[in-house]
């Protein structure tokens, strides 16, 4: 073995040893959220620390259940995570376009508008929104109210304008040549060409709903109408928590997270670094 | 088919004129040329043709009708873009037929005409392959076939070989000039390449900076330029310009070359002391005694391209000149030569650039 090789291995084997225990230290959460979720509600508070799962997962699930009513409560979450999604990548998508392609008065500063949102934080805007929502509107516990706000991404629109902006605008303008109508140029030619950076956004958002907790619990205190991190939430009482039965929810609500990052990572990675370099 | 028209043609982007009053008139079937230099305006008359731009003022008409506020689509014409343009999520053949199933068109006839554009240019067996599997010949050709398949009454070209390497350039150009003595289609053509407007042109529209200069069949240009922005961009290398003054009767004294002197008819009417500039192309530069005004001559740089050579160098004055070298064939950088202008090749142009004839 030359020095260079043996030199290369040694310095593997440092940096192994520095981040896998980093690595466990970040996974150890995670892991014992799994184990907490199969064991019974008092055998979390044992004083013997137990590291490996056990056969409680059934019967917490169960309690879980007859709490919150929690399948009614991730149905709900799924279908907002769902349709908001998919509607904010049209509507997002659609704005993107817009700011790329029309050269129209004013374009600058509603861009501007768009990208000052961002700066603003989610709790300035959440108090005026739920006042319009639920007290204006009167939509307190609709799907409407659950779906709707949520939709209009500024970052999203942020991701789409990059992603159009970076495609030779030539392919457009030769398109428009052949008559094909302006509907017909962003469905056929410009998403189809945005696909990793629409996965992305599509990852970001559904996770965003996903995990979201403040909206859905001012919006949506109707049973019927309860997230799932919500009813999670509601199993904090001021005299009990229900451990066993709020891990297992959590891990319900981890697992369809780790599965779409799992298939997506491939997209979300080259959507997130498209344009980075040429 | 039909012609092309442009009646005092101008465009602004905001209060800035880029085009100023352009007339032009492209015959049924002609291959016209906009060359000139980078940011004279000619990919920008080109789009206003296609209907890419909107125009601010005059009219642009095709086949006889005005077109300026009719759609891309319903002008006739089809365009061909620098970038090819291909959309590369779609097969060559979906690439060829995809404006027109876009637009209806039926199903039987569109794979007739991708059908027939494939076999004009040769591209049959890459029918299925993305753009990313082509070369950039390919990718051309596959660009040129998605307008033959418009069938359109114009073709337009934006460039289309300044992404391709010089003997592909050459190849592609012969394919272009071939498709148009097939087609017999109006065809017009923007490069900033003189060796493909001469070579492709039954007409050059040579532009700067939003006007045109000169039109012309490419010899006419050649033999016959109007100013001096024409003479120095039609012909490679350059033409060579020396300052002179004029000494009354038809004389002239190089300024620039320790009191050569040459007699041009062309300078009869210069009053003595006017300055103007002699032009004189590196082909026409003969060796020593064999013109009317010989110079001394350092070699700088010496090119050997086998048919010919092209010697750069610099007179006494410090004066830069090309010179295309029949008889000095053997020089070398450092060399010291004569050469000698002949006056009946010569040109002469005012202090604005204006041939004097």
């Amino acid at each position: 073995m030359t020095s260079r090789s043996s030199r290369r291995l040694w310095r593997q084997v440092a940096l192994h040893a520095a981040l896998g225990p980093l690595a466990l230290l970040w996974l150890l959460p995670l892991w014992m959220m799994l184990v907490f979720s199969t064991m019974p509600e008092n055998g979390i508070f044992s004083p013997d620390i137990e590291l490996l799962p056990r056969g409680e997962f059934w019967a917490n699930f169960q309690a879980l259940q007859a709490e919150t009513g929690f399948l009614r409560t991730l149905f709900v979450s799924v279908v907002v995570a769902l349709v908001t999604t998919g509607l904010s990548i049209l509507l997002t998508s659609m704005a993107g376009w817009a700011l790329v392609r029309y050269r129209f008065r004013g374009r600058w500063l509603v861009t501007a508008l768009i990208f000052g949102t961002l700066t603003l934080p989610y709790f300035v805007v959440v108090i005026p929104q739920f006042i319009l929502v639920a007290r204006d509107m009167g939509l307190q516990n609709t799907w409407f109210a659950l779906i709707v706000p949520p939709l209009f991404n500024s970052l999203g629109v942020l991701f789409m304008r990059q992603a159009f902006s970076m495609m030779p605008g030539e392919l457009f303008d030769a398109a428009q040549v052949e008559g094909v109508t302006e509907w017909r140029i962003f469905t056929r030619v410009a998403l189809p060409m945005a696909r990793p950076t629409l996965a992305a956004l599509a990852i970001i958002l559904f996770l965003a709903s996903w995990n979201n907790y403040l909206w859905p619990l001012l919006i949506a205190s109707d049973p019927a109408m309860m997230t799932a991190p919500v009813a999670l939430g509601t199993l904090i009482g001021f005299t009990r928590v229900s451990w066993a039965s709020i891990m297992t929810g959590a891990v319900l609500l981890t697992l369809p997270m780790v599965v779409v990052f799992v298939f997506f990572q491939r997209f979300f990675m080259s959507g997130i670094t498209a344009g980075a370099v040429k | 088919m039909a012609g092309v028209t442009l009646r005092s043609v101008r465009k602004a982007f905001g209060s800035v004129e880029t085009i100023h009053g352009v007339d032009l008139d492209v015959r049924d079937g002609e291959f016209v040329v906009f060359v000139g230099p980078s940011g004279c305006g000619k990919s920008t008359l080109l789009r206003m043709i296609a209907g890419l731009e909107d125009v601010t003022a005059g009219e642009v008409a095709i086949g006889g009708r005005v077109v300026n506020d009719v759609e891309p689509a319903d002008r006739g014409t089809a365009m061909v873009f620098q970038s090819y343009a291909l959309y590369p999520h779609m097969t060559v053949a979906q690439n060829l037929s995809f404006g027109l199933r876009m637009n209806g068109n039926p199903r039987e006839d569109t794979e007739r005409r991708v059908a027939q554009a494939a076999r004009i240019l040769q591209i049959e067996p890459l029918l299925g392959r993305r753009p990313r599997a082509l070369s950039g010949g390919q990718r051309q050709r596959v660009a040129i076939g998605r307008a033959i398949v418009r069938e359109p009454e114009v073709f337009l070209f934006d460039e289309p070989l300044s992404n391709l390497d010089a003997e592909l350039r050459v190849q592609m150009r012969v394919e272009i000039a071939r498709l148009h003595g097939e087609l017999g289609t109006t065809m017009i053509y923007v490069t900033h390449d003189q060796t493909e407007a001469m070579t492709l042109a039954d007409r050059i529209v040579v532009l700067r900076a939003g006007r045109v200069e000169q039109i012309g069949r490419p010899l006419d240009l050649y033999d016959h330029p109007v100013n001096q922005f024409v003479a120095g961009f039609i012909g490679s290398p350059r033409m060579n310009f020396l300052a002179a003054e004029s000494l009354g009767g038809g004389r002239l004294r190089l300024t620039g070359q320790g009191g050569a002197e040459i007699a041009l008819p062309a300078a009869q009417g210069l009053a003595p002391g006017q300055r103007a500039t002699l032009g004189i192309r590196p082909e026409h530069v003969l060796g020593a005694g064999q013109g009317e005004c010989d110079l001394p001559l350092v070699v700088d740089v010496a090119e050997h391209l086998g048919a010919t050579s092209y010697l750069y160098g610099n007179t006494k004055a410090g004066e830069p000149l090309v010179v295309q070298a029949g008889a000095a064939r053997g020089a070398h950088a450092g060399d010291r030569l004569t050469i000698s202008i002949p006056a009946a090749r010569a040109y002469l142009f005012d202090p604005d650039g204006r041939r004097m004839t």
